[in-house]
């Protein structure tokens, strides 16, 4: 649906149901970016070490740390411009570009 | 052709391609000089932003560190890049919308009050200080060794180069000689890294390498981790797997360096040089992933090099050391004490002897030289620099000269495009945030740019001043100054202006000044005043901006709840930055 460019009135209803769903969004992110990183990297890791398998020759929270959390967060990101864009657009919200 | 020509192409190439882009694009108006315009593509901005984030110490040391410390140095790893999810997440997008030139505007107007703003010029000044001086240092450091000159001639070159295309150029000139530093950058990181994980494991990919096998020799094949936990528990080391600090500690220090990442005030500017709200998350996105390339080939390379080091050097006779081992000795990064006199080289735990090494003049005719300092009574005999990891790499998986060249230019690459994007935000607190907001509200745009252009000769004068004399190893401990001060003054309140509408002027103020109070205090005491390590709940000086933050977060909100709501027009101010649409262009 999308909205002309400039500033289409937006009642504050629409805008405080556009802000807590945007809060949702960014709560489940960033839950998951805490267990990917300090979760699986610090937190847990020697559990993780010792009960998961080895990725290739290296303990998994010691992967997770090194290597597993950087690739989470790529993953996080596009996955919070996909829901976001998505938000802006079934609220109106979209940009003129 | 010897290394000396393909360093003076590779160096020089560099340097003719950054000023041709600085004066291409020389900034005219404050709009210009501090966004850009706010017209860059999120590709573009992604690059640079990637370019501005990763300094010298990143380029040059990581690597080293990480060899170093195994486990342990996993806290940069995900402190530097997960501190992107959050500054995306909560940051960036808000402040794009809110639509001014600098972070420190967004401080001062959100609190109504220019005390706020002035905190928020101190913090940014401080930061961004810090930073730049080791910047510089690296600069002199490159060239001194390439060239044969003295530090303080490399640190001027440097210092002229970067005022040609930032100060006059400003953000436009910065960004497209960032794009440009990037594609330096990550050619010269990814090659040597490719060949040294080809001759160790056969592995193309050097991060299917650090999981892969050890396939170098004749031995059984056996997993790369495996082989340099038993090579280190061999010398007496840790296991490079294992973490020695505590989980607690660990766990602070790198929510610092998140928390602090997404508070630095020159990653923040970057995004607001793109054109709308979409774009910002499009460019985050491309940021991370010109970061990850090199932040998940860096624990590959530590490996590699720490094996590579280990089996090469130890127990090796020393008139049959490898050739780098004698290149990097004659350059003063590594030295031999034949402590048992047998010849051989022997690498352990410890300290070969105190403090850096000392030559003396005498040199037996291809033997080793002659270290004056205190020996040391454990077993190890050999000193390296760490960070000759990533700048000996090249050499050590014996690739041709152009490679070890281009080394040289990322290292160089990596130094400058740090330093400009430290540099603009230091003389835009000057010129925007101080002058403009402060002091002189009626000043007109073109004497605005020219007090930026000013300022920007100013700090750049005192960075190279420190750059050429460091207050001895002041500069490796204010790192922890950075970040706790960015996590525990900037993260926190900019945070709470975007996500509470009760936050208020004396709220922000209290929460800003307990936050940095307990940081700075705890920092100067543990590093400067005493020798002792009785840390509170074992929480070093390097993690302690974590309980700053938690301070803050704590005392504005009390504060808040008993002074007044603040003002109608900063709520309805809130709630629209709450919202994407219409972001425009950057205004005052």
């Amino acid at each position: 649906m999308g909205s002309p460019p400039g500033d289409a009135p937006h009642s504050k209803s629409s805008q405080s149901v556009y802000w807590s769903k945007s809060l949702k969004i960014v709560g489940v992110i960033l839950t998951l970016w805490f267990l990917v990183s300090l979760g699986c990297g610090i937190l847990f890791r020697d559990f993780l070490d010792a009960t998961l398998p080895n990725i290739g020759g290296a303990p998994f929270g010691f992967w997770m740390a090194q290597q597993g959390s950087i690739l989470g967060f790529l993953i996080l990101l596009f996955l919070y411009m996909v829901l976001m864009n998505k938000l802006d657009r079934d609220h109106g919200f979209e940009e003129g570009q | 052709m010897t290394q000396d020509i393909w360093n003076f192409i590779f160096i020089g190439g560099s340097f003719a391609l950054y000023i041709w882009i600085a004066v291409r694009t020389r900034a005219a108006t404050t709009k210009e000089y501090y966004v850009a315009s706010s017209g860059v593509s999120p590709f573009a901005n992604g690059m640079a932003t990637a370019a501005d984030w990763m300094s010298a110490a990143t380029f040059i040391s990581m690597a080293g560190i990480i060899a170093a410390e195994g486990y342990n140095a996993s806290r940069y790893l995900m402190g530097w890049t997960g501190g992107f999810v959050l500054l995306t997440t909560l940051i960036v997008p808000y402040l794009r919308k809110f639509n001014k030139f600098t972070v420190t505007d967004f401080l001062g107007d959100r609190f109504y009050s220019n005390f706020a703003r002035a905190v928020g010029v101190i913090c940014a000044v401080f930061i961004c200080m810090t930073y730049i001086m080791g910047q510089m240092r690296g600069v002199g450091l490159v060239f001194s060794r390439l060239f044969d000159i003295e530090i303080w001639a490399g640190v001027m070159i440097g210092a002229s180069i970067v005022f040609l295309y930032a100060g006059l150029g400003g953000m436009k000139g910065i960004t497209y000689t960032q794009v440009a530093q990037y594609c330096v950058m990550v050619f010269a990181y990814t090659i040597p890294a490719i060949f040294i994980s080809m001759l160790l494991t056969g592995n193309v990919i050097p991060q299917f390498g650090l999981i892969g096998d050890f396939t170098k020799g004749d031995g059984a094949p056996i997993s790369l981790l495996s082989k340099l936990n038993a090579l280190n528990a061999d010398l007496g080391f840790a296991k490079y797997t294992d973490g020695s600090i505590p989980k607690l500690d660990m766990f602070c220090i790198t929510a610092v360096l998140m928390c602090g990442t997404a508070g630095l005030p020159h990653v923040i500017v970057r995004f607001f040089t793109v054109r709308s709200v979409k774009a910002v998350r499009k460019s985050a996105c491309w940021t991370l992933l010109f970061i990850a390339v090199i932040y998940l080939t860096a624990p590959a390379v530590g490996a590699f090099a720490r094996t590579n080091l280990i089996s090469e050097i130890h127990g090796t006779k020393y008139s049959e050391a490898p050739s780098w081992f004698k290149n990097w000795e004659d350059r003063g990064l590594i030295a031999w004490v034949d402590k048992n006199g047998d010849g051989v080289m022997q690498h352990q735990k410890g300290d070969a002897f105190l403090k850096k090494p000392v030559y003396s003049p005498d040199r037996v005719e291809g033997g080793p030289r002659v270290v004056t300092n205190q020996l040391t009574e454990n077993g190890n005999e050999v000193f390296y620099e760490r960070d000759i990891l990533v700048m000996a790499n090249p050499e050590m998986a014996g690739l041709p000269m152009w490679v070890i060249a281009l080394v040289m230019a990322g290292c160089v690459a990596a130094a400058l495009s740090t330093a400009a994007g430290l540099l603009l935000v230091l003389s835009t607190s000057i010129s925007h945030d101080l002058m403009k907001k402060i002091v002189s509200p009626n000043m007109t745009d073109s004497h605005e740019v020219l007090w930026a252009r000013s300022a920007s000769f100013a700090f750049l004068a005192i960075a190279a001043y420190f750059g050429i004399n460091p207050p001895s190893d002041f500069v490796a401990k204010t790192v922890a100054f950075a970040f706790g001060l960015a996590a525990s003054s900037f993260f926190p309140t900019i945070l709470m202006g975007i996500f509470s509408k009760r936050i208020n002027r004396e709220g922000a103020i209290a929460g800003m000044i307990a936050g940095i109070s307990l940081t700075l205090g705890y920092i100067i005491y543990f590093q400067f005043m005493v020798e002792h390590k009785n840390y509170w709940f074992g929480i070093s000086p390097e993690g302690i901006g974590f309980i700053g933050m938690l301070l803050n977060f704590v005392v504005a909100n009390v504060i808040s709840m008993i002074t007044p709501a603040p003002p109608q027009e900063i709520v309805e101010m809130v709630e629209q930055i709450r919202t994407p649409q219409s972001a425009g262009s950057a205004t005052h």
